[in-house]
């Protein structure tokens, strides 16, 4: 690498101007077999294609109208016509196909398909599998079995959301929601069906929650689809699960536990807040939760691994309801018709 | 575009005054250089390319000149090499001790790839799926080599399921490795385990199990296969073996078969009967039976294959469950209890009753 003027700021000017020269001959040498392959296109459709200004389409098109093969005399040069605002490429001094797929760029794409392929439910299953065959097979050697995938689902009912989605109907659907063990039927509005981190959710609005909502497919025990059309509100906007679905806000409670070695695992099942060695052997782990009776059964459920050291009213909640539970079983057996068969 | 429309003449030097003016120049180079070794047959030496494409001239017998040649012509080689550019070396005959460059068109050009409407349509999806900066970046590059040539992408297809593609930091350098049979060792923290440990691993390839990304090779210090979830590899993976430093993994080896293996569907031989709270417990009765009323709550008919994991989700519930039968699941409840409730006596809680 050179020096470059101004020597303070050339260190880290360098790699994005680097980068974006690297881009721009990139672009460069797609945009002639692009125009190529679409002869008389007009300068602001194929800008917007590419993703560019309008304005630097036409310095790219000046750029490339100087260049050519050696000679570089009138009849070497990369030429177009421009008839109006449309352009057509009459010689293309043999850049006439894009580069090859990268590895990278192979590898992104093939993954991304495979991913598409194996998601259970999607409409259009055949065409995704001959683009997946196509592509890899001018992928050659570059991704290969490097990268395998599966994501095991429900295809049946993913298939009944998603077909709820495309018809644009609305749902009755009876939901188990786990934060607040319970079963409620609610009328719902079908938005989107999305698989995230191998599970399935509609994303709908909820006309009972007047809000926009998850709804866990694996947790919608029944499904009605109903013939009046899915009516969302102009208001209702979709989460961005990019960084999960559950993303705990500051507003929700903190609960700090004590893990022991057994209960680790749930630092990698949970977003949690902060994780510590110790005591001891132990962890100290803070979380945020959707609510505390939420935590009391998550705590219950871990058992003598965890130990609540705050909230105070939560220390109590699991204390009262152990204890609560216990009681009952000091009292005789209710009679049992011993189940048989 | 005053200058295409005014000046037949092609004059280079029109905008100088832009902001982009030296890296235009530089781009130029470039695409000449890639034009000019694309209709080569022969190898051209650094010479003769100087000699030929804008943009090289300098003074050969000048040294201070000559390396600054070197170093730009060095520089575009390397950019080119980046970009994919498959530059080959070699000497247009035996005579020649100077090598010499030249571009392949075989090894050059996207092969054509026919694809229908809807195929393209599934490509433009799956392009859209990565949350992941550099794949999402590789992924759209890769798209606009196939628009330019000539698949015409919809922007707006759609395909009813939207799955959300993430993957760990180690992702590209394990399936890099992979590819190019490189050993790896990377710190490995398993929640059970205090610290973390150095694994060392010939990658045979990487797999994504229910919505998790695994690696799966030969472990070096285990000598077996064995398989790592990427979220748990601490820092950077280090690849430590030259390409090709592995034989490939045997033929027909089914990589998802070593992850999901543990996954099977469990069997439930146990049968459990437990007493509900009428209206409660919704999350037992959802996967129950049987549910009987009676006077004092709901029977439900629970079937197990773990006691304890079962006794673990009936605690949950707390006193809205109470077990009648078999007495192993009863006693495992009972004793969980205890210690819970014996782990959450607080001096000040107790005081209070």
């Amino acid at each position: 690498m050179t020096a470059t003027r101004g020597a303070g700021k050339a260190a880290a000017a360098r790699p994005a101007g680097s980068r974006a020269s690297a881009d721009r001959l990139a672009r460069l040498l797609n945009l002639v077999p692009y125009l190529l392959a679409r002869p008389g296109i007009e300068i602001a459709q194929a800008a917007a294609d590419l993703g560019v200004t309008e304005r630097q389409l036409r310095e790219d098109l000046e750029l490339l109208w100087v260049c050519g093969l050696p000679g570089y005399g009138p009849g070497d040069l990369i030429d177009m016509a421009f008839d109006g605002d449309r352009v057509t490429i009459t010689y293309d001094a043999g850049i006439d196909r894009p580069l090859r797929l990268t590895p990278d760029e192979a590898l992104a794409l093939v993954v991304a398909l495979r991913m598409l392929a194996e998601t259970p439910g999607m409409a259009n299953r055949d065409a995704i599998e001959r683009a997946l065959a196509k592509i890899e097979n001018a992928a050659g050697d570059l991704v290969g079995s490097a990268v395998a995938v599966r994501l095991p689902g429900d295809a049946e009912r993913l298939d009944l959301l998603r077909g709820a989605v495309q018809r644009r109907r609305a749902l009755r659907i009876t939901y188990y929601t786990a934060a607040r063990d319970e079963t409620t039927e609610r009328t719902v509005d079908p938005l989107r069906v999305l698989m995230v981190a191998g599970r399935a959710y509609l994303e709908a609005w909820c006309r009972r929650a007047e809000a926009v909502r998850l709804f866990r497919a694996d947790r919608i025990d029944a499904l009605t689809e109903l013939d009046e059309p899915a009516m969302a509100p102009p208001e209702a906007q979709l989460h961005d699960v990019t960084a999960g679905v559950f993303r705990p806000t500051p507003e929700l409670p903190l609960v700090t536990l004590r893990v022991g070695r057994g209960g680790r695992w749930i630092t990698e099942y949970y977003p949690c807040e902060e994780v510590r060695p110790g005591p001891g052997d132990e962890w100290t782990v803070a979380m945020r939760v959707t609510d505390l009776t939420w935590a009391r059964r998550f705590v219950l459920g871990l058992g003598p691994d965890v130990t609540v050291i705050s909230p105070p009213e939560l220390v109590e909640a699991v204390r009262a309801e152990a204890a609560a539970a216990l009681d009952a079983y000091a009292v005789p057996q209710p009679a049992t018709p011993e189940p048989t068969g | 575009m005053a200058c295409t429309t005014l000046c037949r003449g092609r004059c280079r030097a029109a905008d100088t005054a832009s902001v982009g003016a030296v890296s235009r120049t530089r781009t130029e180079r470039l695409v000449n250089l890639v034009i000019c070794l694309l209709s080569t047959r022969r190898f051209l030496t650094a010479a003769q390319i100087a000699a030929t494409v804008p943009g090289y001239d300098h003074d050969p017998d000048d040294p201070r000149d000559h390396e600054a040649f070197q170093r730009k012509f060095e520089r575009d080689k390397a950019e080119l090499r980046e970009l994919g550019v498959p530059l080959e070396t070699g000497t247009a005959s035996v005579f020649d001790t100077e090598p010499g460059y030249r571009i392949a068109r075989r090894e050059y050009a996207l092969p054509d790839i026919p694809l229908e409407p809807d195929e393209a349509a599934a490509v433009g999806i799956a392009a859209r799926l990565w949350r992941h900066a550099g794949l999402a970046a590789a992924a759209s590059s890769g798209l606009a080599k196939l628009r330019a040539a000539g698949v015409d992408v919809d922007p707006h297809a759609t395909l009813g399921v939207e799955p959300v593609v993430t993957v760990d930091p180690a992702f590209a350098p394990l399936t890099g490795a992979a590819r190019e049979r490189r050993t790896v060792s990377f710190d490995y923290r398993v929640p059970e385990r205090d610290a973390p440990g150095t694994r060392r691993l010939q990658p045979w390839g990487v797999v994504c199990w229910r919505g998790r990304w695994y690696v799966v090779g030969h472990d070096l210090d285990r000598d077996a296969v064995r398989c790592f979830r990427l979220s748990r590899i601490v820092g950077a993976v280090r690849v430590t073996g030259r390409p090709g430093s592995f034989p490939p993994p045997p033929a027909g080896v089914d990589l998802i078969s070593h992850v999901a293996r543990w996954s099977g569907p469990v069997e439930r031989t146990g049968r459990a009967t437990v007493l509900v709270r009428s209206g409660r417990a919704a999350g037992l009765r959802r996967w129950a039976d049987e549910c009987t009323a009676g006077p004092d709550g709901d029977r439900l008919i629970l079937r197990y294959a773990d006691p304890e994991s079962l006794a673990a989700s009936l605690v949950g519930y707390g006193a809205d469950v109470r077990v009648l039968a078999p007495p192993e699941l009863r006693e495992a409840v009972i004793q969980r209890l205890k210690e819970i409730a014996a782990g959450h006596e607080a001096p000040a809680a107790g005081a209070l009753r």
